[in-house]
Protein backbone atom coordinates (compact mmCIF):
# COMPACT_ATOMS: atom_id res chain seq x y z
CA UNK A 1 0.00 0.00 0.00
CA UNK A 2 2.78 2.41 0.97
CA UNK A 3 4.64 1.62 -2.21
CA UNK A 4 1.51 2.15 -4.24
CA UNK A 5 0.81 5.58 -2.80
CA UNK A 6 4.45 6.63 -3.25
CA UNK A 7 4.19 5.69 -6.93
CA UNK A 8 1.00 7.73 -7.20
CA UNK A 9 2.60 10.73 -5.53
CA UNK A 10 5.59 10.65 -7.86
CA UNK A 11 3.36 10.45 -10.96
CA UNK A 12 1.15 13.26 -9.69
CA UNK A 13 4.15 15.41 -8.83
CA UNK A 14 5.57 14.92 -12.33
CA UNK A 15 2.14 15.76 -13.71
CA UNK A 16 2.03 19.05 -11.86
CA UNK A 17 5.60 19.88 -12.93
CA UNK A 18 4.50 19.19 -16.51
CA UNK A 19 1.53 21.55 -16.08
CA UNK A 20 3.49 24.39 -14.51
CA UNK A 21 7.01 24.30 -15.98
CA UNK A 22 6.00 26.07 -19.22
CA UNK A 23 4.12 28.76 -17.31
CA UNK A 24 7.04 29.36 -14.96
CA UNK A 25 9.47 29.53 -17.87
CA UNK A 26 7.31 32.14 -19.61
CA UNK A 27 7.49 34.34 -16.53
CA UNK A 28 11.23 33.89 -15.94
CA UNK A 29 12.26 34.64 -19.51
CA UNK A 30 10.07 37.71 -19.70
CA UNK A 31 12.70 39.35 -17.45
CA UNK A 32 15.54 38.26 -19.68
CA UNK A 33 17.93 40.88 -21.05
CA UNK A 34 18.79 38.77 -24.11
CA UNK A 35 16.56 38.56 -27.14
CA UNK A 36 17.18 34.81 -27.23
CA UNK A 37 14.23 33.73 -25.17
CA UNK A 38 15.88 30.60 -23.79
CA UNK A 39 19.37 31.86 -22.90
CA UNK A 40 19.68 33.92 -19.75
CA UNK A 41 21.39 37.26 -20.34
CA UNK A 42 20.69 39.09 -17.09
CA UNK A 43 17.67 40.72 -15.48
CA UNK A 44 15.79 43.37 -17.40
CA UNK A 45 12.30 44.79 -17.70
CA UNK A 46 12.88 46.24 -21.15
CA UNK A 47 10.42 43.85 -22.87
CA UNK A 48 7.62 45.26 -20.75
CA UNK A 49 8.52 48.76 -21.92
CA UNK A 50 8.59 47.49 -25.49
CA UNK A 51 5.20 45.86 -25.06
CA UNK A 52 3.63 49.10 -23.89
CA UNK A 53 5.17 51.00 -26.79
CA UNK A 54 3.66 48.64 -29.37
CA UNK A 55 0.51 50.37 -30.65
CA UNK A 56 -0.67 47.26 -32.50
CA UNK A 57 -0.70 45.16 -29.31
CA UNK A 58 -2.34 47.89 -27.23
CA UNK A 59 -5.03 48.48 -29.82
CA UNK A 60 -5.73 44.75 -30.16
CA UNK A 61 -5.83 44.32 -26.38
CA UNK A 62 -8.44 47.06 -26.11
CA UNK A 63 -10.55 45.49 -28.89
CA UNK A 64 -10.32 42.10 -27.16
CA UNK A 65 -11.31 43.49 -23.77
CA UNK A 66 -14.35 45.26 -25.20
CA UNK A 67 -15.43 42.11 -27.03
CA UNK A 68 -14.92 39.96 -23.93
CA UNK A 69 -16.89 42.32 -21.66
CA UNK A 70 -19.94 42.38 -23.94
CA UNK A 71 -19.76 38.70 -24.93
CA UNK A 72 -19.49 37.50 -21.32
CA UNK A 73 -22.53 39.56 -20.32
CA UNK A 74 -24.64 38.38 -23.26
CA UNK A 75 -23.53 34.77 -22.74
CA UNK A 76 -24.56 34.92 -19.09
CA UNK A 77 -28.02 36.20 -20.01
CA UNK A 78 -28.56 33.47 -22.63
CA UNK A 79 -26.95 30.80 -20.44
CA UNK A 80 -28.98 31.75 -17.37
CA UNK A 81 -32.32 31.86 -19.16
CA UNK A 82 -31.48 28.65 -21.02
CA UNK A 83 -30.46 26.76 -17.87
CA UNK A 84 -33.40 28.06 -15.87
CA UNK A 85 -35.86 27.03 -18.55
CA UNK A 86 -34.28 23.60 -18.91
CA UNK A 87 -34.19 22.81 -15.22
CA UNK A 88 -37.26 24.53 -13.79
CA UNK A 89 -39.82 24.45 -16.59
CA UNK A 90 -41.85 21.33 -17.13
CA UNK A 91 -41.90 19.73 -20.54
CA UNK A 92 -42.09 22.05 -23.53
CA UNK A 93 -41.85 21.35 -27.23
CA UNK A 94 -38.33 22.61 -27.87
CA UNK A 95 -36.79 21.25 -24.66
CA UNK A 96 -34.79 18.46 -26.31
CA UNK A 97 -33.61 20.81 -29.03
CA UNK A 98 -32.54 23.47 -26.53
CA UNK A 99 -30.70 20.97 -24.37
CA UNK A 100 -28.82 19.72 -27.44
CA UNK A 101 -28.03 23.19 -28.75
CA UNK A 102 -26.74 24.48 -25.43
CA UNK A 103 -24.31 21.60 -24.81
CA UNK A 104 -23.14 20.94 -28.37
CA UNK A 105 -20.85 23.99 -28.72
CA UNK A 106 -18.74 22.55 -25.87
CA UNK A 107 -17.61 19.60 -27.98
CA UNK A 108 -17.62 21.20 -31.41
CA UNK A 109 -14.16 21.80 -32.91
CA UNK A 110 -13.46 25.53 -33.10
CA UNK A 111 -12.69 25.48 -36.82
CA UNK A 112 -16.21 24.20 -37.51
CA UNK A 113 -17.91 26.79 -35.29
CA UNK A 114 -15.85 29.56 -36.86
CA UNK A 115 -16.43 28.48 -40.46
CA UNK A 116 -20.15 27.85 -40.02
CA UNK A 117 -20.80 31.21 -38.35
CA UNK A 118 -18.83 33.06 -40.99
CA UNK A 119 -20.80 31.40 -43.78
CA UNK A 120 -24.03 32.29 -41.97
CA UNK A 121 -23.00 35.94 -41.68
CA UNK A 122 -22.08 36.08 -45.36
CA UNK A 123 -25.37 34.46 -46.38
CA UNK A 124 -27.37 36.82 -44.14
CA UNK A 125 -25.48 39.78 -45.51
CA UNK A 126 -26.58 38.77 -49.00
CA UNK A 127 -30.19 38.14 -47.99
CA UNK A 128 -31.07 40.93 -45.55
CA UNK A 129 -28.03 43.19 -45.52
CA UNK A 130 -27.21 42.44 -41.89
CA UNK A 131 -24.80 42.31 -39.94
CA UNK A 132 -23.24 44.91 -42.21
CA UNK A 133 -19.69 43.69 -42.63
CA UNK A 134 -17.52 41.68 -40.31
CA UNK A 135 -15.79 42.95 -37.24
CA UNK A 136 -16.45 43.40 -33.54
CA UNK A 137 -20.19 42.71 -33.80
CA UNK A 138 -19.75 39.35 -35.51
CA UNK A 139 -17.04 38.31 -33.04
CA UNK A 140 -19.31 39.28 -30.14
CA UNK A 141 -22.17 37.17 -31.54
CA UNK A 142 -19.84 34.20 -32.01
CA UNK A 143 -18.31 34.48 -28.55
CA UNK A 144 -21.63 34.91 -26.76
CA UNK A 145 -22.97 31.81 -28.49
CA UNK A 146 -20.21 29.41 -27.48
CA UNK A 147 -19.80 31.30 -24.18
CA UNK A 148 -23.46 30.62 -23.34
CA UNK A 149 -22.69 26.89 -23.47
CA UNK A 150 -19.88 27.23 -20.91
CA UNK A 151 -21.95 29.58 -18.75
CA UNK A 152 -24.84 27.08 -18.83
CA UNK A 153 -22.62 24.30 -17.44
CA UNK A 154 -21.63 26.42 -14.43
CA UNK A 155 -25.14 27.77 -13.85
CA UNK A 156 -26.95 24.45 -14.30
CA UNK A 157 -24.89 22.73 -11.64
CA UNK A 158 -25.79 25.54 -9.22
CA UNK A 159 -29.48 25.44 -10.12
CA UNK A 160 -29.64 21.68 -9.55
CA UNK A 161 -28.11 22.03 -6.08
CA UNK A 162 -30.28 24.97 -5.11
CA UNK A 163 -32.77 24.61 -2.29
CA UNK A 164 -36.25 24.94 -3.82
CA UNK A 165 -37.94 25.80 -0.52
CA UNK A 166 -36.90 29.49 -0.55
CA UNK A 167 -38.47 30.00 -3.94
CA UNK A 168 -41.57 28.15 -2.83
CA UNK A 169 -41.77 30.32 0.28
CA UNK A 170 -41.65 33.47 -1.84
CA UNK A 171 -44.34 32.04 -4.10
CA UNK A 172 -46.52 31.16 -1.10
CA UNK A 173 -46.17 34.74 0.10
CA UNK A 174 -47.72 35.85 -3.16
CA UNK A 175 -44.72 36.85 -5.29
CA UNK A 176 -45.23 36.47 -9.00
CA UNK A 177 -42.81 34.19 -10.95
CA UNK A 178 -40.83 37.13 -12.38
CA UNK A 179 -40.48 38.63 -8.90
CA UNK A 180 -39.37 35.27 -7.45
CA UNK A 181 -36.76 34.93 -10.18
CA UNK A 182 -35.25 38.39 -9.74
CA UNK A 183 -35.75 38.59 -5.98
CA UNK A 184 -34.76 35.09 -4.88
CA UNK A 185 -33.32 32.83 -7.58
CA UNK A 186 -30.92 35.32 -9.13
CA UNK A 187 -29.29 36.50 -5.86
CA UNK A 188 -28.80 32.90 -4.72
CA UNK A 189 -27.18 32.11 -8.06
CA UNK A 190 -24.94 35.18 -7.99
CA UNK A 191 -21.67 33.33 -7.28
CA UNK A 192 -22.31 30.92 -10.15
CA UNK A 193 -23.17 33.84 -12.43
CA UNK A 194 -19.93 35.57 -11.48
CA UNK A 195 -17.74 32.54 -12.07
CA UNK A 196 -19.57 31.81 -15.33
CA UNK A 197 -19.04 35.40 -16.43
CA UNK A 198 -15.34 35.25 -15.61
CA UNK A 199 -14.99 31.96 -17.47
CA UNK A 200 -16.60 33.32 -20.64
CA UNK A 201 -14.59 36.55 -20.34
CA UNK A 202 -11.36 34.52 -20.23
CA UNK A 203 -12.38 32.24 -23.10
CA UNK A 204 -13.36 35.20 -25.25
CA UNK A 205 -10.08 36.99 -24.50
CA UNK A 206 -8.21 33.83 -25.47
CA UNK A 207 -9.99 32.74 -28.62
CA UNK A 208 -7.96 32.77 -31.82
CA UNK A 209 -9.67 30.37 -34.22
CA UNK A 210 -13.30 31.51 -34.13
CA UNK A 211 -12.36 35.19 -34.10
CA UNK A 212 -10.06 34.72 -37.11
CA UNK A 213 -12.93 33.27 -39.13
CA UNK A 214 -15.67 35.76 -38.27
CA UNK A 215 -13.55 38.90 -38.03
CA UNK A 216 -13.02 41.23 -40.92
CA UNK A 217 -10.25 43.64 -41.79
CA UNK A 218 -9.85 46.30 -39.13
CA UNK A 219 -10.86 44.23 -36.11
CA UNK A 220 -7.80 42.30 -34.93
CA UNK A 221 -8.06 40.77 -31.50
CA UNK A 222 -5.11 40.25 -29.17
CA UNK A 223 -4.77 36.50 -29.89
CA UNK A 224 -4.74 37.24 -33.63
CA UNK A 225 -1.86 39.71 -33.23
CA UNK A 226 0.00 37.38 -30.85
CA UNK A 227 -0.45 34.44 -33.21
CA UNK A 228 0.97 36.29 -36.19
CA UNK A 229 3.96 37.39 -34.05
CA UNK A 230 4.55 33.93 -32.57
CA UNK A 231 4.35 32.22 -35.95
CA UNK A 232 7.55 33.99 -36.90
CA UNK A 233 9.31 32.63 -33.81
CA UNK A 234 9.61 33.39 -30.12
CA UNK A 235 9.67 37.01 -29.08
CA UNK A 236 10.30 38.20 -25.52
CA UNK A 237 7.57 40.85 -25.49
CA UNK A 238 5.04 38.03 -25.88
CA UNK A 239 6.55 36.56 -22.69
CA UNK A 240 6.01 39.91 -20.99
CA UNK A 241 2.38 39.90 -22.11
CA UNK A 242 1.95 36.34 -20.84
CA UNK A 243 3.41 37.31 -17.47
CA UNK A 244 0.95 40.17 -17.11
CA UNK A 245 -1.99 37.87 -17.91
CA UNK A 246 -0.71 35.18 -15.51
CA UNK A 247 -0.28 37.84 -12.82
CA UNK A 248 -3.84 39.11 -13.20
CA UNK A 249 -5.27 35.58 -13.18
CA UNK A 250 -3.27 34.57 -10.10
CA UNK A 251 -4.38 37.69 -8.22
CA UNK A 252 -7.99 36.94 -9.14
CA UNK A 253 -7.73 33.32 -7.99
CA UNK A 254 -6.05 34.29 -4.71
CA UNK A 255 -8.75 36.90 -4.05
CA UNK A 256 -11.46 34.33 -4.78
CA UNK A 257 -9.82 31.76 -2.50
CA UNK A 258 -9.51 34.30 0.35
CA UNK A 259 -13.12 35.34 -0.11
CA UNK A 260 -14.28 31.72 0.01
CA UNK A 261 -12.30 30.90 3.17
CA UNK A 262 -13.47 34.16 4.79
CA UNK A 263 -17.13 33.44 4.11
CA UNK A 264 -16.65 29.86 5.33
CA UNK A 265 -15.22 31.14 8.63
CA UNK A 266 -18.02 33.66 8.83
CA UNK A 267 -20.53 30.87 8.39
CA UNK A 268 -18.82 28.72 11.04
CA UNK A 269 -18.90 31.54 13.61
CA UNK A 270 -22.60 31.90 13.19
CA UNK B 1 -47.86 45.93 -4.06
CA UNK B 2 -46.66 49.52 -3.97
CA UNK B 3 -43.50 48.48 -5.76
CA UNK B 4 -45.48 47.03 -8.61
CA UNK B 5 -47.44 50.22 -8.97
CA UNK B 6 -44.32 52.32 -9.23
CA UNK B 7 -42.94 49.85 -11.73
CA UNK B 8 -46.04 50.20 -13.86
CA UNK B 9 -45.91 53.95 -13.41
CA UNK B 10 -42.37 54.05 -14.70
CA UNK B 11 -43.12 51.93 -17.70
CA UNK B 12 -46.38 53.15 -19.18
CA UNK B 13 -45.78 51.13 -22.32
CA UNK B 14 -45.28 47.96 -20.34
CA UNK B 15 -48.92 47.01 -20.08
CA UNK B 16 -49.50 47.73 -23.76
CA UNK B 17 -46.49 45.67 -24.80
CA UNK B 18 -47.66 42.84 -22.60
CA UNK B 19 -51.09 42.81 -24.18
CA UNK B 20 -49.64 42.96 -27.69
CA UNK B 21 -47.35 39.99 -27.04
CA UNK B 22 -50.23 38.15 -25.46
CA UNK B 23 -52.31 38.66 -28.56
CA UNK B 24 -49.72 37.03 -30.83
CA UNK B 25 -49.65 34.05 -28.51
CA UNK B 26 -46.41 34.75 -26.67
CA UNK B 27 -47.03 34.74 -22.97
CA UNK B 28 -44.38 35.11 -20.30
CA UNK B 29 -43.36 31.47 -20.34
CA UNK B 30 -43.15 31.12 -24.10
CA UNK B 31 -41.23 34.37 -24.35
CA UNK B 32 -38.67 33.23 -21.80
CA UNK B 33 -38.20 29.93 -23.63
CA UNK B 34 -37.92 31.74 -26.96
CA UNK B 35 -34.86 33.81 -25.99
CA UNK B 36 -32.29 30.98 -25.76
CA UNK B 37 -34.00 28.76 -28.33
CA UNK B 38 -34.08 31.44 -31.02
CA UNK B 39 -30.56 32.69 -30.32
CA UNK B 40 -29.01 29.23 -30.42
CA UNK B 41 -31.06 28.18 -33.42
CA UNK B 42 -30.00 31.24 -35.36
CA UNK B 43 -26.32 31.27 -34.40
CA UNK B 44 -25.56 27.62 -33.77
CA UNK B 45 -27.88 25.28 -35.69
CA UNK B 46 -28.68 27.34 -38.77
CA UNK B 47 -24.96 27.87 -39.58
CA UNK B 48 -24.54 24.11 -40.01
CA UNK B 49 -27.30 24.05 -42.60
CA UNK B 50 -25.53 26.88 -44.41
CA UNK B 51 -22.27 24.89 -44.34
CA UNK B 52 -24.06 21.83 -45.70
CA UNK B 53 -25.57 23.94 -48.46
CA UNK B 54 -22.31 25.58 -49.48
CA UNK B 55 -20.50 22.24 -49.45
CA UNK B 56 -22.78 21.30 -52.36
CA UNK B 57 -22.16 24.42 -54.41
CA UNK B 58 -19.49 25.20 -56.92
CA UNK B 59 -16.50 27.40 -56.20
CA UNK B 60 -16.27 30.56 -58.29
CA UNK B 61 -14.24 33.70 -58.48
CA UNK B 62 -16.89 35.97 -57.06
CA UNK B 63 -18.03 37.57 -53.83
CA UNK B 64 -18.90 35.38 -51.98
CA UNK B 65 -16.71 32.82 -53.77
CA UNK B 66 -19.33 30.21 -54.66
CA UNK B 67 -22.24 29.85 -57.06
CA UNK B 68 -25.86 29.75 -55.83
CA UNK B 69 -27.52 26.35 -55.50
CA UNK B 70 -30.74 27.39 -57.22
CA UNK B 71 -31.88 30.04 -59.65
CA UNK B 72 -35.02 30.97 -61.58
CA UNK B 73 -34.75 30.69 -65.30
CA UNK B 74 -37.80 31.42 -67.47
CA UNK B 75 -40.15 30.01 -64.87
CA UNK B 76 -37.92 26.98 -64.26
CA UNK B 77 -36.35 26.44 -60.88
CA UNK B 78 -32.86 25.11 -61.48
CA UNK B 79 -31.21 23.36 -58.60
CA UNK B 80 -27.57 22.46 -59.05
CA UNK B 81 -26.15 20.10 -56.46
CA UNK B 82 -22.44 19.70 -56.81
CA UNK B 83 -21.16 16.55 -55.15
CA UNK B 84 -17.81 17.15 -56.76
CA UNK B 85 -16.40 18.65 -53.55
CA UNK B 86 -16.99 15.40 -51.67
CA UNK B 87 -15.71 13.26 -54.55
CA UNK B 88 -12.62 15.47 -54.63
CA UNK B 89 -12.04 14.87 -50.90
CA UNK B 90 -12.02 11.11 -51.40
CA UNK B 91 -10.05 11.31 -54.60
CA UNK B 92 -7.19 13.41 -53.35
CA UNK B 93 -5.00 11.35 -50.97
CA UNK B 94 -4.11 14.56 -49.10
CA UNK B 95 -7.51 14.82 -47.42
CA UNK B 96 -7.89 11.14 -46.61
CA UNK B 97 -4.45 10.99 -45.02
CA UNK B 98 -5.17 14.21 -43.12
CA UNK B 99 -8.31 12.64 -41.62
CA UNK B 100 -6.46 9.44 -40.71
CA UNK B 101 -3.50 11.39 -39.31
CA UNK B 102 -5.81 13.60 -37.19
CA UNK B 103 -7.67 10.64 -35.73
CA UNK B 104 -4.37 8.84 -35.05
CA UNK B 105 -2.73 11.84 -33.37
CA UNK B 106 -5.87 12.56 -31.33
CA UNK B 107 -6.22 8.90 -30.28
CA UNK B 108 -2.59 8.48 -29.21
CA UNK B 109 -2.66 11.78 -27.31
CA UNK B 110 -5.89 10.74 -25.60
CA UNK B 111 -4.31 7.49 -24.37
CA UNK B 112 -1.23 9.35 -23.08
CA UNK B 113 -3.45 11.95 -21.39
CA UNK B 114 -5.40 9.14 -19.69
CA UNK B 115 -2.20 7.47 -18.47
CA UNK B 116 -0.96 10.77 -16.99
CA UNK B 117 -4.35 12.01 -15.80
CA UNK B 118 -5.71 8.89 -14.10
CA UNK B 119 -3.11 8.64 -11.33
CA UNK B 120 -3.41 12.39 -10.74
CA UNK B 121 -7.21 12.24 -10.52
CA UNK B 122 -6.98 9.17 -8.27
CA UNK B 123 -4.56 10.85 -5.88
CA UNK B 124 -6.64 14.04 -5.74
CA UNK B 125 -9.82 12.06 -5.05
CA UNK B 126 -8.11 10.11 -2.25
CA UNK B 127 -6.50 13.07 -0.46
CA UNK B 128 -7.90 14.92 2.56
CA UNK B 129 -10.58 17.53 1.69
CA UNK B 130 -8.31 20.55 2.30
CA UNK B 131 -5.45 19.23 0.16
CA UNK B 132 -7.98 18.07 -2.37
CA UNK B 133 -9.29 21.58 -2.97
CA UNK B 134 -5.81 23.00 -3.38
CA UNK B 135 -4.80 20.26 -5.82
CA UNK B 136 -8.01 20.70 -7.82
CA UNK B 137 -7.36 24.42 -8.03
CA UNK B 138 -3.84 23.70 -9.29
CA UNK B 139 -5.35 21.56 -12.06
CA UNK B 140 -7.88 24.22 -13.08
CA UNK B 141 -5.57 27.25 -12.81
CA UNK B 142 -3.68 26.76 -16.12
CA UNK B 143 -7.03 26.61 -17.87
CA UNK B 144 -7.57 30.25 -16.88
CA UNK B 145 -4.35 31.48 -18.45
CA UNK B 146 -4.15 31.90 -22.18
CA UNK B 147 -4.15 28.65 -24.14
CA UNK B 148 -2.28 30.28 -27.02
CA UNK B 149 0.48 31.52 -24.71
CA UNK B 150 0.81 28.15 -23.00
CA UNK B 151 1.29 26.45 -26.37
CA UNK B 152 3.77 29.19 -27.24
CA UNK B 153 5.72 28.38 -24.07
CA UNK B 154 6.47 24.92 -25.48
CA UNK B 155 8.28 26.46 -28.45
CA UNK B 156 10.86 27.77 -25.97
CA UNK B 157 11.14 24.32 -24.39
CA UNK B 158 11.38 22.23 -27.53
CA UNK B 159 13.34 24.23 -30.07
CA UNK B 160 16.91 23.54 -31.12
CA UNK B 161 18.53 25.95 -28.68
CA UNK B 162 15.59 25.60 -26.31
CA UNK B 163 15.44 24.82 -22.61
CA UNK B 164 15.33 21.00 -22.85
CA UNK B 165 18.24 20.80 -25.28
CA UNK B 166 20.27 23.29 -23.21
CA UNK B 167 19.80 21.21 -20.06
CA UNK B 168 20.53 17.88 -21.77
CA UNK B 169 23.70 19.26 -23.37
CA UNK B 170 24.90 20.85 -20.14
CA UNK B 171 24.68 17.58 -18.22
CA UNK B 172 26.36 15.86 -21.16
CA UNK B 173 23.59 13.46 -22.08
CA UNK B 174 23.63 14.55 -25.70
CA UNK B 175 26.21 16.31 -27.86
CA UNK B 176 23.93 17.65 -30.53
CA UNK B 177 20.54 19.25 -29.99
CA UNK B 178 17.57 16.93 -30.52
CA UNK B 179 15.06 17.92 -33.16
CA UNK B 180 11.78 18.15 -31.26
CA UNK B 181 10.00 21.26 -32.49
CA UNK B 182 8.06 20.91 -35.75
CA UNK B 183 7.60 17.16 -35.29
CA UNK B 184 4.62 14.99 -34.42
CA UNK B 185 6.22 14.50 -31.01
CA UNK B 186 5.78 18.21 -30.26
CA UNK B 187 2.12 18.00 -31.32
CA UNK B 188 1.54 15.08 -28.92
CA UNK B 189 3.12 17.05 -26.08
CA UNK B 190 1.04 20.10 -26.93
CA UNK B 191 -2.26 18.20 -26.97
CA UNK B 192 -1.56 16.22 -23.78
CA UNK B 193 -0.47 19.40 -22.03
CA UNK B 194 -3.44 21.49 -23.14
CA UNK B 195 -6.15 18.92 -22.53
CA UNK B 196 -4.89 17.29 -19.32
CA UNK B 197 -7.35 19.25 -17.12
CA UNK B 198 -10.24 18.07 -19.33
CA UNK B 199 -9.22 14.49 -18.53
CA UNK B 200 -8.56 14.96 -14.82
CA UNK B 201 -11.80 16.77 -13.92
CA UNK B 202 -14.37 14.14 -15.07
CA UNK B 203 -12.14 11.35 -13.73
CA UNK B 204 -11.93 13.10 -10.39
CA UNK B 205 -15.70 13.67 -10.28
CA UNK B 206 -16.14 9.94 -10.82
CA UNK B 207 -13.42 8.65 -8.48
CA UNK B 208 -14.40 10.90 -5.60
CA UNK B 209 -17.79 9.14 -5.47
CA UNK B 210 -16.24 5.68 -5.40
CA UNK B 211 -17.52 3.84 -2.36
CA UNK B 212 -14.51 3.00 -0.19
CA UNK B 213 -16.25 -0.07 1.22
CA UNK B 214 -15.96 -1.89 -2.14
CA UNK B 215 -12.19 -1.54 -1.94
CA UNK B 216 -12.18 -2.74 1.66
CA UNK B 217 -14.39 -5.69 0.78
CA UNK B 218 -12.05 -6.64 -2.03
CA UNK B 219 -9.03 -6.37 0.27
CA UNK B 220 -10.81 -8.43 2.96
CA UNK B 221 -11.40 -11.15 0.42
CA UNK B 222 -7.65 -11.28 -0.09
CA UNK B 223 -7.19 -9.32 -3.32
CA UNK B 224 -3.92 -7.46 -3.70
CA UNK B 225 -4.22 -3.70 -4.25
CA UNK B 226 -3.28 -4.08 -7.92
CA UNK B 227 -5.99 -6.74 -8.43
CA UNK B 228 -8.54 -4.56 -6.65
CA UNK B 229 -7.61 -1.68 -8.91
CA UNK B 230 -8.12 -3.65 -12.12
CA UNK B 231 -11.23 -5.55 -11.02
CA UNK B 232 -13.06 -2.94 -8.92
CA UNK B 233 -11.82 0.64 -9.31
CA UNK B 234 -11.20 0.64 -13.04
CA UNK B 235 -14.55 -0.89 -14.12
CA UNK B 236 -16.45 1.39 -11.73
CA UNK B 237 -14.81 4.47 -13.23
CA UNK B 238 -15.55 3.43 -16.83
CA UNK B 239 -18.02 6.23 -17.55
CA UNK B 240 -15.59 8.82 -16.12
CA UNK B 241 -12.84 7.42 -18.34
CA UNK B 242 -15.04 7.58 -21.45
CA UNK B 243 -16.18 11.13 -20.66
CA UNK B 244 -12.60 12.33 -20.08
CA UNK B 245 -11.27 10.58 -23.19
CA UNK B 246 -13.95 12.03 -25.45
CA UNK B 247 -13.45 15.53 -24.01
CA UNK B 248 -9.82 15.23 -25.11
CA UNK B 249 -10.31 13.32 -28.35
CA UNK B 250 -13.07 15.42 -29.95
CA UNK B 251 -11.40 18.84 -29.82
CA UNK B 252 -8.00 17.29 -30.56
CA UNK B 253 -9.22 15.94 -33.91
CA UNK B 254 -10.11 19.44 -35.10
CA UNK B 255 -7.17 21.17 -33.41
CA UNK B 256 -5.55 23.99 -35.37
CA UNK B 257 -3.30 26.06 -33.09
CA UNK B 258 -1.17 23.19 -31.75
CA UNK B 259 -0.20 21.64 -35.13
CA UNK B 260 0.26 25.14 -36.59
CA UNK B 261 2.69 26.25 -33.87
CA UNK B 262 4.40 23.02 -32.79
CA UNK B 263 3.97 20.69 -35.77
CA UNK B 264 6.11 20.52 -38.86
CA UNK B 265 5.02 21.26 -42.41
CA UNK B 266 4.21 17.56 -42.87
CA UNK B 267 2.02 17.33 -39.75
CA UNK B 268 -1.26 17.17 -41.59
CA UNK B 269 -4.21 17.65 -39.32
CA UNK B 270 -7.65 18.23 -40.67
CA UNK B 271 -8.25 21.46 -38.74
CA UNK B 272 -5.17 22.89 -40.39
CA UNK B 273 -6.27 21.67 -43.84
CA UNK B 274 -9.65 23.35 -43.37
CA UNK B 275 -7.94 26.57 -42.28
CA UNK B 276 -5.68 26.57 -45.34
CA UNK B 277 -8.52 25.79 -47.75
CA UNK B 278 -10.41 28.71 -46.33
CA UNK B 279 -7.75 31.35 -45.75
CA UNK B 280 -5.08 30.50 -48.35
CA UNK B 281 -7.00 28.88 -51.20
CA UNK B 282 -10.24 30.76 -50.53
CA UNK B 283 -12.12 27.62 -51.60
CA UNK B 284 -15.20 27.89 -49.38
CA UNK B 285 -17.11 24.90 -50.82
CA UNK B 286 -14.17 22.54 -50.22
CA UNK B 287 -13.64 23.95 -46.72
CA UNK B 288 -17.35 23.33 -46.03
CA UNK B 289 -17.14 19.75 -47.32
CA UNK B 290 -14.07 19.18 -45.11
CA UNK B 291 -16.09 20.45 -42.13
CA UNK B 292 -19.10 18.24 -42.88
CA UNK B 293 -16.95 15.11 -43.19
CA UNK B 294 -15.18 16.05 -39.93
CA UNK B 295 -18.59 16.26 -38.22
CA UNK B 296 -19.50 12.81 -39.54
CA UNK B 297 -16.21 11.43 -38.16
CA UNK B 298 -17.05 12.97 -34.77
CA UNK B 299 -20.65 11.72 -34.52
CA UNK B 300 -19.75 8.47 -32.74
CA UNK B 301 -17.36 10.08 -30.21
CA UNK B 302 -19.97 12.76 -29.45
CA UNK B 303 -22.65 10.12 -28.87
CA UNK B 304 -20.27 8.17 -26.61
CA UNK B 305 -19.63 11.35 -24.61
CA UNK B 306 -23.34 12.08 -24.16
CA UNK B 307 -23.96 8.52 -22.99
CA UNK B 308 -21.09 8.64 -20.51
CA UNK B 309 -22.24 11.99 -19.16
CA UNK B 310 -25.79 10.70 -18.75
CA UNK B 311 -24.45 7.67 -16.85
CA UNK B 312 -22.40 9.98 -14.62
CA UNK B 313 -25.42 12.17 -13.89
CA UNK B 314 -27.43 9.10 -12.92
CA UNK B 315 -24.87 8.05 -10.30
CA UNK B 316 -25.08 11.49 -8.75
Amino acid sequence: MGQQSRFLKIVALLGFVFLYAPIVSLVIFSFNESKLVTVWGGFSTKWYAELFRDPQILEAAWVSIKIALISATLAIVIGTVGSFVLIRFKKFRTKGLLSMMITAPLVMPEVIIGLSLLLLFVAMQGLIGWPGGRGMLTIIIAHSTFGAAYAAVVIQSRLVDMDLSIEEAAQDLGARPVRVFFGVTLPVMAPALLSGWLLVFTLSLDDLVIASFVSGPGASTLPMVVFSKVRLGVSPDVNALATIIIGIVSLGIIAAALEISRSKKHGAER
Amino acid sequence: MSQRETLNGKLPGGAFLGRALHRIGLRGRGLVIAIPVLWLFLFFLLPFLVVAKISLSEAAIARPPYLPLWNWDDGFLNITLNFGNYLFLFDDPLYLSAYIESVKIAAVSTVITLLVGYPMAYLIARSAPDTRNILLMLVILPFWTSFLLRVYAWIGFLKGNGIINNILMKIGLINEPLVMLQTDFAVYIGIVYTYLPFMILPLFANLVKLDQSYLEASADLGARPITTFFTVTLPLSASGIIAGCMLVFIPAVGEFVIPALLGGPDTLMIGRVLWNEFFSNRDWPIASAVAIVMLVVLVIPIMLLRKAQAAEAEVQ
